[in-house]
């Protein structure tokens, strides 16, 4: 038995090469995943592993430090220069070196431009020359020599090359400091760590009393503390120790702790982006599945013949299924292989498309064994499942059809079908409605699941609803094509099941890409609406990419003539009863003046300390006016009290506002996200703009801009995150174009002899071909219009469960969904170029030669 | 031969041979063929199994390629057409018939046998049309699909297909080898009338002496060549003649 499977294997090679793509692609993009985000990981790693001190001091952080820790050190907290010179002291202390690290100090090119992009930090640090835990150098200089003073910098060699300056030129900076404008002069080049790499990070040292000019307001402190403990000392011990002489709010912990604290921090961070990805990657395996059942289906359908002779010859049900099965795993273990080499490849790949972003990543890619494994298991089990429906059919195969011509497959009945898919629909939908209207746990899951059931089970009626479907969208074939046409749209009616099979699986891509294309334009729209109808400002001054900047920028901008009020806006993550969230601090009076801010209840008043919920927060926590929450921010944990509520508005994120003042407490540096301007009566915008626009010249890291080129950036923002999503699904779609491509060739296979017939009776191979292409439409289109359909309701369903958080308009792209059926088509007659030419190629006499 | 009181011939060949294969596994299957099929006569071919007679059918009909020698169809020569020539021609000039599978499944009667017609975009001839129905007998069975009719319906409608075009010359191999002797007999019957009524030209390969009857005349092929012929046969004769040849001792299979 195993050696006929083999042979048939063998025989089927390409049709089973098709459907192992699909194993492929999917499973390419779970490795792919598993081996980027583990490559991140170790680059990340490596850049803050091994790098601190034996016994590192720094300000305490409150419960969680998680939201400010990693690339987000967001507290002015610091350590008074005496208190290092005591550490210094204490017996098991080599040497304590004071440190001063900042976050925003963006090193401008020759040309002016932010050499760091994408929102990844600008590093600065006092230069010093403590070793590491591990005894080595962080920074080893390469070039020049080490910053000695005032107005001398280094940066790291990476940084170095991209800016184009040369050792004795002057570099420039943009801070978020009191001056956002900095100059130095530049007198080394550093190698930071082994690589050299930053993850797209640049590196400015300067010398200990100028940082604490940049950083500290001149201030002789530190941001953190550097100890390197003597040879026979015990790490642990040394830490206890400076523990016992620092005073409140400081802490003092082992380098070793340090890192795996970093190294939690980096997987929890990296730990959305890869589930992100998974995510794509289970629904490319998932249309995946639809291709290879239909596959196996067709190919089981064209030997029936050959089982039923193996049943006449004894062979049990269960040797057959097993055949089935057997070819199934050799596919799965052959498509993972495959999946595996490119997963890599793919991985390569986004390694160099993030480098040429300035995500430079370390050497070398990281594969784990469990991405080896899951990338098998995934596949192999995949291959399995989609073929076990086909391989009990092959099984059911009567022994006497082996003496007959035209075996007519045992298929489950029409009526089960029916049922089982309209459950599998109601139940999902259900699901779906339960988990984004209902408050429970793990709604995203139970969301997932339920829209799964509903793909599962629209498939299952796809063979139902496809016969008039088809009848529509081909109808107009004849009359325009004539018997080509009537040959194609009865071809694609012709197996109902393979023609929905094959159009089910476009259908999950469509459906997602037409229910997002909802959400991003009812997002637009409702930016749209809401600045229209809440912003006052003339101007916003911002950061494209979220980036924060110098409050000096506001109040130059108070200066400019014609400028009647400048509202700062900050953001800064902090805990509030123990959970994260991003907290906005502006003067809710003042804002009132540049954007609509509506107070439900209570009042706006949070001069002393209290905080505004949001309507959406307030009920979902259960909050009022009066009550008190716990607020956490690097250098603050206490109770505050909630003096207003205020209406949701997709001009304001989180779900809590307070004064700026409070986050300076709480020691979150002093930087704005957003400044909106207030233009004097009658003042003339674009003049105003063009000497605000002069003012920020230096600053290129900000933007001044008008309401509708805000909006545009916003617009855009939403577009680019749109177009990743689409890219996304892209894989999914391509499966599925493979698909038809796949069921056409096999279905041309199938009709070899009436395929020579209508070349024998004169059709043209042109026409030929057009039969093919316009069946191949066909099903195309049907796989677009389901799926859009589905992706409407999908897309509404999504849309009202968030309208509460201010996406309150519905906005349907009515022409981009028009453009994805057209899309579709024309994908329809690229999946048909190749079966149709082959169709065009069949010999004729052989065709109708035959058997 | 007997061609002085012949009619102009509707297709012939010259010298026609056809070699699959080369070396060892070379195969003579037509050695030299050179024959004539005269417009308005019906004409059977013998011979056993192998013998060559689809493959001096297919040359003939421009399905396949000759490897030495011409055909010709009506005035045209076919060696050298080229594919879409060839399929023009096929379309326009030549009719078919085979022993099996002559009907696209997804098109019903009517829409079989104007479908050479719909494929080259020519306007039907409605009486012609209804007198080719009548003839073959098939008026109500017209909206039926091929898998709801029977085999000897379905190669009326095949055969009425072939006729519809008006070609030049319909070849038909084998086509009641798939059939019952009485619905065999109402297709044979039907293209000897479309012969005498309409002066429709033709061929037909078949291996059973009571179908050659049918026939004006017979020609018997042996290894790929023509080794005799008989004007105005009956069943009785070509019987006779084929216990005359070693070849045809055993009774010559479908092929
Ligand atoms: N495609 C082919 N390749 C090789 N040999 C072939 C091919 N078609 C036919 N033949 C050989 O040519 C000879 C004549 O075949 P054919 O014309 O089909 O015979 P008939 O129809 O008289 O039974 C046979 O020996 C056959 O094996
Ligand atoms: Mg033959």
């Amino acid at each position: 038995m195993i050696r006929a499977t083999l042979k048939s294997l063998a025989a089927r090679k390409l049709r089973l090469a098709m459907s192992a793509f699909a194993i492929v692609l999917g499973v390419a993009f779970v490795v792919g995943s598993y081996v980027f985000t583990d490559t991140i990981d170790k680059t990340f790693e490596d850049i803050f592993g091994g790098l601190s001190s034996d016994v590192v001091v720094r300000p305490e952080l409150p419960v969680e430090a998680d939201f400010v820790s990693g690339f987000n050190p967001g507290t002015t907290t610091t350590i008074p220069a005496e208190l290092v010179d005591r550490i210094a002291e204490l017996p098991g202390v080599e040497r304590a070196d004071g440190e001063i690290e900042n976050q925003s100090m963006f090193v401008l090119d020759t040309d002016g431009e932010p050499v760091t992009s994408q929102g990844a930090p600008g590093i600065a640090v006092n230069w010093h020359d403590g070793p590491s835990a591990d005894g080595s150098q962080v920074l080893e200089l390469i070039d020049g020599r080490v910053p000695e003073g005032e107005g001398e910098v280094a940066l790291d060699d990476r940084t170095f090359d991209e800016a184009g300056y040369a050792i004795g030129d002057t570099v420039r900076f943009v801070s978020t400091g009191d001056t956002p404008q900095v100059s130095a002069e530049l007198v080394g080049v550093m190698r930071f760590g082994e690589s050299g790499s930053l993850a797209g990070a640049s590196l400015s040292v300067f010398d200990t009393q100028t940082a604490q000019e940049l950083f500290l307001d001149g201030e002789n402190a530190y941001t953190r503390v550097a100890v390197t403990t003597t040879d026979d000392a015990d790490t642990e011990q040394v830490r206890d120790e400076i523990a016992g002489i620092l005073p409140d709010g400081f802490e003092s912990i082992t380098g070793a702790e340090v890192d795996e604290e970093t190294a939690t921090a980096i997987e929890e961070g990296l730990s959305f982006f890869n589930t992100f990805l998974l995510v794509f990657a289970a629904i490319a395996l998932f249309v995946g599945v639809f291709l290879i059942l239909n596959t196996f289906s067709i190919l089981v359908a064209q030997r029936s013949q050959e089982m039923a002779l193996l049943r006449a010859l004894g062979a049990e049900r269960r040797q057959v299924t097993r055949s089935v099965l057997v070819e199934a795993f050799i596919v799965g273990i052959v498509g993972s292989t495959a999946g595996l080499a490119l997963g890599i490849g793919v991985a390569q790949l986004l390694k160099v498309v993030f480098g040429a972003f300035g995500l430079e990543l370390g050497e070398g890619l990281v594969v784990q064994a469990r991405t080896v494994l899951v990338g098998y298991v995934v596949g192999v089990l995949v291959t399995m499942i989609a073929a076990f429906v086909p391989a009990r059919r092959a099984a059911r195969v009567p022994p006497v059809a082996a003496m007959r011509d035209d075996v007519v497959l045992p298929e489950s009945s029409r009526h089960t079908r029916t049922g089982f898919g309209s459950a599998l629909v109601l139940v999902g939908a259900a699901a779906m409605l339960i988990g984004l209207f209902a408050d429970v746990g793990r709604a995203a899951l139970i969301v997932g699941v339920g829209i799964l059931a509903v793909f599962v089970g629209v498939a299952m009626l796809a063979p139902i609803i496809s016969v008039p479907v088809i009848r529509v969208l081909a109808g107009w074939y004849p009359s325009v094509f004539g018997t080509v046409g009537r040959l194609a749209r009865e071809n694609a009616l012709r197996n109902p099941r393979r023609t929905a099979a094959t159009a089910s699986a476009l259908m999950i891509g469509m459906a997602l890409v037409a229910a997002i294309s909802i959400i991003g334009a009812s997002a637009n729209e409702s930016v749209d609406r809401a600045l229209d109808d809440g912003v006052r400002a003339e101007l916003v001054v911002s950061n494209a990419v979220g980036q924060p900047f110098s409050p000096a920028i506001a109040t130059a901008a108070a200066q400019v003539d014609g400028v009647a009020q400048t509202v700062s806006v900050r953001a800064a993550p902090g805990l509030v009863n123990g959970e994260t969230t991003y907290l906005q601090a502006f003067d809710p009076e003042a804002f009132d003046q540049a954007a609509k801010l509506d107070i439900v209840s209570g009042s706006g008043d949070i001069d002393d300390g209290g905080v505004l919920v949001s309507e959406e927060t307030a009920e979902a926590e259960g909050l009022g006016v009066g009550d008190s929450v716990q607020l956490t921010l690097p250098s603050l944990d206490e109770p505050v009290e909630i003096v207003g509520v205020y209406a949701e508005s997709p001009l304001l994120f989180g779900g809590y506002i307070t004064s700026q003042r409070t986050l300076e407490n709480g020691g979150v540096p002093p930087v704005d996200s957003l400044v909106y301007i207030v233009l004097e009566d009658g003042a003339d915008v674009s003049a105003v703009q063009d000497e605000l626009n002069e003012v920020t010249a230096d600053i290129p890291t900000v933007t001044v801009q008008d309401q509708q080129e805000y909006k545009q950036q916003s617009r855009d923002q939403v577009n680019q995150l749109l177009f990743l999503v689409y890219a996304l699904l892209g894989l999914a779609v391509l499966i599925a174009v493979l698909g038809i491509v796949n069921t056409l060739a096999l279905s041309v296979m199938e009709r070899t002899r009436e395929v020579g017939l209508l070349r024998a009776v004169g059709m043209s191979r042109r026409q030929l071909r057009t039969t093919v292409r316009l069946e191949s439409v066909a099903i195309a289109v049907l796989g677009a219009v389901l799926g859009i359909a589905l992706g409407l309701v999908f897309g509404v369903a999504l849309q009202q469960a968030v309208a509460d958080e201010g996406l309150d308009i519905l906005a349907v792209p009515g022409g981009r969904l028009a453009v994805f059926v057209v899309l579709a088509a024309v994908v329809g007659v690229l999946a048909a170029v190749w079966p149709a030419r082959r169709a065009a190629k069949l010999d004729i006499l052989r065709a109708i030669t035959t058997e | 031969m007997n061609d002085l009181e012949a009619p102009p011939a509707a297709a012939r060949a010259v010298d026609l041979a056809k070699v699959y294969g080369t070396g060892d596994t070379q195969v003579v299957a037509l050695g030299g063929v050179t024959v004539e099929f005269a417009a308005g006569r019906y004409t059977a071919i013998m011979g056993p199994s192998g013998s060559g007679k689809s493959t001096l059918m297919h040359c003939m009909a421009a399905l396949d390629s000759a490897t030495a020698g011409q055909v010709y169809v009506g005035d045209t020569e076919l060696t050298q057409l080229g594919d879409k020539q060839l399929t023009r021609l096929r379309r326009d000039k030549i009719g078919f018939v085979f022993q099996a599978y002559n009907l696209v499944p997804t098109l019903n009667a009517r829409e079989n046998i104007t479908l050479p017609l719909d494929i080259a975009g020519r306007d039907l001839d409605q009486s012609w049309f209804d007198t080719v129905i009548s003839t073959v007998g098939l008026g109500d069975r017209l909206d039926h699909k091929p898998n709801e009719l029977s085999g000897g319906q379905q190669q009326r409608v095949a055969c009425a297909r072939a006729l519809v075009s008006k070609p030049e010359i319909i070849f038909a191999d084998e086509p009641t080898g798939n059939l019952d002797s009485r619905s065999g007999i109402e297709v044979l019957s039907f293209l000897r009338r479309s012969v005498r009524e309409f002066g429709q030209t033709i061929v037909m390969v078949t291996h059973d002496p009571a179908a050659a009857a049918y026939a004006d005349r017979v020609l018997f092929l042996s290894d790929g060549v023509i080794v005799d012929e008989m004007m105005e046969p009956t069943a009785e004769r070509v019987l006779e003649r084929m216990k005359g040849f070693d070849g045809l001792q055993q009774v010559p299979e479908a092929g």
